[in-house]
């Protein structure tokens, strides 16, 4: 079991793209689901007690290793980058796309109000949105959806963790 | 030498809309037409003059304004009062406004989590060097030779007398996103390589659309060095450092 812990700690780290429990039972093969499952909440527990620098986060559905966000001031400067902030216009766009996907570009500049193609073509550059499909109506629409990288950039297991739209009859103010 | 300021205060007429409402404190569900029309056209004023980026949608809801200003200020119909709610000529901005609203503060909100790169980050991934872009002299490719480079293909293919089976269920989407991913591993791809890699007529023909319909939603770009030389296919745009 220990040793299990460790290759699955070893794993987790090596791994680029979250690492889902499929994944480590194929490597791990005999392994079943539910021990997989102890063993990474155990290593989660070990890196909460020990408050070190790093927390096993669950993140669009696998297991990643990351920093602690109150650490960010220190690790951005040794990236030396700025972050790529997404701008109003593509955040509002975002939400659209996740919230009513699968969306075409019509339906969302109907909420939106605005033409939506620059910022569209920025998420479809920076993979937070993809092409899903085409709409059966006249034209074909295309219809987009959000990315895996969308769930690992805004730390969601998955979709049904989006916080609930604010229901439009309690929105006055 | 002059500059053009362009500033995008408000990102969209709804959201300027909905700013007036905050700015007067007035009730979302009971708008003051009148009210809310002038000062909605006080402020294209303004941006007009401040030379901001007027948006046609901005002049499309100042007409919707005007417009149900002036039905606010036709009588009633008879025995219309039943049903007054329903009939009510702002119950349509309204929702429209409703609804802008949510999806504004949900983007707000998701703008808040901790977000990956900003927040959090996760082991730095070593991207490989490639050249980002063809270097030399390079022309962007026209339709016609791109067109021209398909039809050699097929044309070659029939040479080969395929054995057309037509099994394989493929959509345009789906080659859309097998080239952005084999674009996001490669950079770039080559056109008759992509043509090439397809078995049959049909799914050539997929291929080709699919290269035409991200090169139309400006997502990628064709190049070539020279002009008879390969095509090769580029993301529009070089993506930033951190992925």
């Amino acid at each position: 079991m220990d040793d299990m812990r460790s290759v699955v700690e070893a794993l987790v780290f090596a791994s680029d793209a979250p690492v889902t429990v499929e994944r480590l039972k194929d490597i791990l093969g005999e392994t079943d689901r539910k021990t997989l499952l102890e063993i990474l909440q155990d290593i989660e527990l070990e890196y909460r007690q020990r408050r070190g620098g790093l927390c096993l986060m669950e993140v669009a559905g696998g297991y990643q290793f990351r920093t602690k966000a109150e650490f960010a001031p220190w690790v951005r400067k040794l990236r030396g980058v700025r972050p790529v902030a997404l701008t109003p216009a593509a955040m509002e766009t975002l939400s659209v796309v996740a919230y009513r996907q699968p969306v075409t570009r019509q339906e969302i500049e109907k909420i939106r109000g605005v033409d939506v193609s620059g910022s569209l073509k920025g998420l479809l550059e920076k993979k937070l949105v993809r092409i899903v499909g085409r709409k059966n109506v006249p034209g074909k629409p295309i219809m987009y959806g959000t990315t895996r990288r969308f769930l690992e950039v805004f730390d969601l297991k998955d979709l049904s963790e989006l916080p609930t739209l604010r229901e439009i009859t309690e929105m006055e103010e | 030498m002059s500059y053009e300021v362009k500033l995008d205060i408000f990102e969209g007429p709804l959201d300027l809309l909905l700013y007036l409402i905050r700015k007067n404190e007035l009730d979302i569900y009971n708008i003051p037409m009148a009210l809310v029309t002038e000062q909605y056209l006080e402020h294209l004023e303004m941006m007009k003059a401040l030379n901001l980026d007027l948006a046609g949608e901005y002049l499309v809801l100042a007409a919707t304004l005007v417009h149900i200003k002036s039905r606010l200020l036709l009588p009633a119909e008879e025995g219309a009062g039943e049903t007054e709610e329903e009939q009510d000529p702002r119950a349509e901005l309204v929702r429209q406004l409703l609804e802008y609203q949510a999806f504004k503060e949900a983007a707000l909100s998701l703008g808040k989590r901790t977000l990956l790169d900003r927040d959090v980050f996760k082991r730095a991934v070593v991207e490989e060097e490639v050249p980002d872009g063809p270097e030399e002299a390079v022309m962007e490719v026209s339709l016609f030779e791109l067109i021209e480079a398909f039809r050699q293909v097929v044309e070659r293919m029939d040479k080969e007398d395929l054995l057309e089976i037509d099994t394989e269920r493929i959509s345009l989407s789906d080659r859309i996103n097998e080239i952005l991913e084999d674009l996001s591993r490669e950079k770039s791809l080559s056109f008759t390589d992509l043509l090439k890699a397809s078995r049959t007529r049909k799914s050539i023909i997929y291929t080709l659309l699919a290269i035409l319909e991200l090169m139309k939603m400006r997502v990628v770009r064709a190049f070539q060095s020279d002009p008879f030389g390969p095509i090769r296919i580029f993301p529009a745009v070089e993506e930033s450092a951190d992925g």
